[in-house]
């Protein structure tokens, strides 16, 4: 019994609980994660972080979750009042959803009940995820217009228009994953991962993916809807108290989201780490759910990592690699994914399999060799600049005494070398 | 078209570009290069924080830091303050209010013939520049190491003459009294008053 048809026979109050335990699994996990991320941060810049509240500071995302709900909420003057509270609903609200199909364990025993914990299993899972994630940007979107102020339109705009770019991404780099494992459903693609993790075998999948879900969750270095000095807080700038906490709630639930969903098609999902499979039918199968969670932390770690090193990214380069570099590699890939996929179902023989894997590799090795020399010329004449002399004044370059012609002909010289 | 010669100037710009550490124009670090920040925040996690848990534990200052202002006395304790309103002139923040007053035979507060009467600092409006320990021609007004001065109302922050009065120490009395005996307001500038002497106690305040 594979797991669709498990799911298929639970009863209408089992679905109810999966449902509240993944709401509080998301919720605790959001208030957990703000304070890790705050510490873990703090530790990479040598301070301690919040450690007043509760044990080790664990409670200091509840006391500011009060606080926040204590705060007075504004509603500007300008802000279209119903789509202004809408949208932190729709933030809100879309981001748990997309856990409905991210399986948890693997068969566990849920009060007598045999199932597993995935409240729910469709044959397009995973489309289901990034329709749910398109829907989010709504909220972003509604935010940043329904406010009536030009910062959060400005920041909405912006995160909306990056979030739909590097889902384009996002979505491009799980077609291998779907080509490889031959299904869309979420407990298939883990099955397929029994023996090798997606990671390994789709290696360039999984690095475009990374790069694409911290796109998309609006976090360092991408974190251009908010940055600071160009547009105050982005498009949350108007909103405070419990409307501004359904944002951050938002902001981690959807961080922890596209952290289970690349668990789940990249990293083998509650599977035990290669050689401690025997792990997995520790506790009744819950121990799975271990597996799941440390997995989860290792990939919010790698998020809090590149907060603590990467410098914010400027927003036309940002857009420049997504549009330019991420999805054109991940066109590539499938290209070659699903042609060595034909080839392997076709039975063809091994060496021309290997063969086509030389000349692609070939292909890319001579690609990246003209790139970089054309790159080359282009940065010399770059700094030559074609435009004609100024006839104003100019203020001498000390210690140059050489004219912009002479430059100019002193690069031609070195292109045509 | 204008040829760009170099001006021979010493000191202007072609001086300061000499001076100034060579940035070698070079590529932009390569992609491995850029990971090894990655690493630097890893180490950086497992090096002992420098934070300072304040309230619990209390680094000294430094000896110079600027504090809380003190009124001193000369050894007898008589107030080295002469009511001059200098601090709160050299005050840019407008936090001092000094009214000056005339020492007489029975009421003597300082060596002279003024005393400060009301000497109000406001640390409201105190930014601790230390001015007005510059003004002060008589060295009464320094200033302490002691840092903790927030408080919940505004009107708590303006610290009177008695919270900034030096606390009397051994063989020091209690002013008003009478100036050391065969003195004038210069032997106590000079230093040269050791303590209080008897014939200075005063029955009002014995």
């Amino acid at each position: 019994m594979n797991a669709s048809e498990l799911l298929g026979t639970d009863p209408g109050w089992i679905i109810l609980v999966k449902g509240l335990l993944i709401f509080v699994f998301c919720v605790v996990c959001t208030l957990l994660a703000i304070w890790a991320e705050r510490r873990w941060v703090s530790f990479m810049q040598q301070r301690v972080g919040p450690n007043r509240t509760g044990k080790f500071g664990l409670l200091q995302s509840l006391a500011d979750g009060v606080k926040l709900a204590l705060k007075e909420d504004l509603i500007p003057k300008a802000a279209d009042r119903i789509v202004f509270i809408i949208a932190p609903i729709i933030s809100a609200t879309t981001c748990f959803m997309s856990f409905a199909v991210i399986p948890f364990t693997g068969n566990v025993n849920l009060f007598g009940h045999k199932t597993l914990m995935q409240l729910t299993d469709i044959p397009v899972g995973v489309l289901y995820v990034l329709a749910i994630a398109s829907v989010g940007v709504y909220g972003i979107v509604l935010a940043g217009w329904s406010s009536g102020s030009t910062y959060p339109l400005l920041g909405g705009l912006r995160s909306s228009a990056q979030v739909i770019s590097y889902e384009v991404a996002m979505g491009l780099s799980l077609v291998a994953v779907f080509i490889y494992s031959g299904s869309m459903s979420t407990s298939d693609i883990v099955a397929a991962q029994h023996h090798w993790w997606f990671s390994v075998v789709l290696f360039p999948s999984f690095v475009i993916y990374a790069i694409s879900m911290v796109g998309e969750t609006n976090r360092a270095p991408f974190d251009l809807a908010e940055a600071e000095g160009e547009l105050v807080g982005g498009f949350h700038t108007e909103y405070s108290s419990l409307k501004f906490a359904l944002f951050f709630l938002a902001e981690y639930v959807n961080i922890v989201g596209v952290s289970a969903l690349a668990t789940t098609l990249f990293m083998g999902g509650y599977h035990a780490i290669p050689g401690l499979g025997f792990t997995e039918s520790w506790l009744g199968g819950w121990f799975t759910m271990v597996w799941f969670v440390i997995k989860l932390i290792g990939f919010f770690f790698f998020f809090v990592w590149l907060r603590g090193t990467l410098p914010r990214m400027r927003y036309d380069q940002f857009m420049k690699f997504g549009w330019k570099v991420l999805i054109p590699s991940s066109l590539f890939w499938i290209l070659v994914v699903s042609t060595l996929r034909v080839m392997s179902q076709r039975n063809e023989n091994r060496m021309v399999i290997a063969g086509f894997t030389v000349g692609i590799v070939l292909i890319i090795v001579a690609i990246t060799s003209f790139y970089e020399s054309s790159k080359k010329k282009q940065a010399i004449l770059d700094q030559i600049g074609d435009f004609p002399e100024p006839s104003f004044p100019v203020p001498a370059i000390p210690n140059i005494a050489i004219s912009q012609s002479a430059i100019s002909q002193i690069a031609k010289e070195q292109i045509n070398d | 078209m204008t040829d760009i010669t170099p001006r021979g100037d010493e000191f202007g710009l072609a001086k300061a570009a000499a001076d100034s550490t060579q940035i070698p124009d070079q590529e932009p670090s390569g992609f491995f290069k850029q990971l090894l920040g990655f690493w630097v925040t890893f180490v950086t996690m497992f090096k002992k924080p420098n934070t300072v848990q304040y309230p619990e534990v209390k680094e000294p200052t430094a000896p110079r830091f600027h504090g809380r202002h003190q009124l001193n006395r000369h050894p007898d304790g008589l107030e080295k303050c002469i009511g001059c309103e200098l601090c709160a002139w050299a005050c840019p923040a407008d936090a001092i209010l000094v009214e000056g007053a005339n020492n007489t035979a029975e009421e003597q507060f300082s060596p002279g013939e003024r005393y400060g009467r009301v000497y109000q600092i406001n640390y409201a409006r105190c930014i601790f520049c230390g001015l007005c320990i510059e003004a002060c021609p008589t060295r009464a007004l320094t200033m302490t190491n002691e840092y903790e001065l927030a408080d919940d109302e505004r009107s708590k922050l303006i610290f009177e003459k008695e919270d900034l009065l030096a606390p009397l120490r051994q063989g020091m009395l209690m002013p008003p009294h009478p100036m050391y005996p065969d003195s004038t307001d210069t032997t106590y500038y000079r230093g040269e008053v050791p303590g209080s002497h008897p014939s200075q106690e005063t029955t009002s305040h014995a």
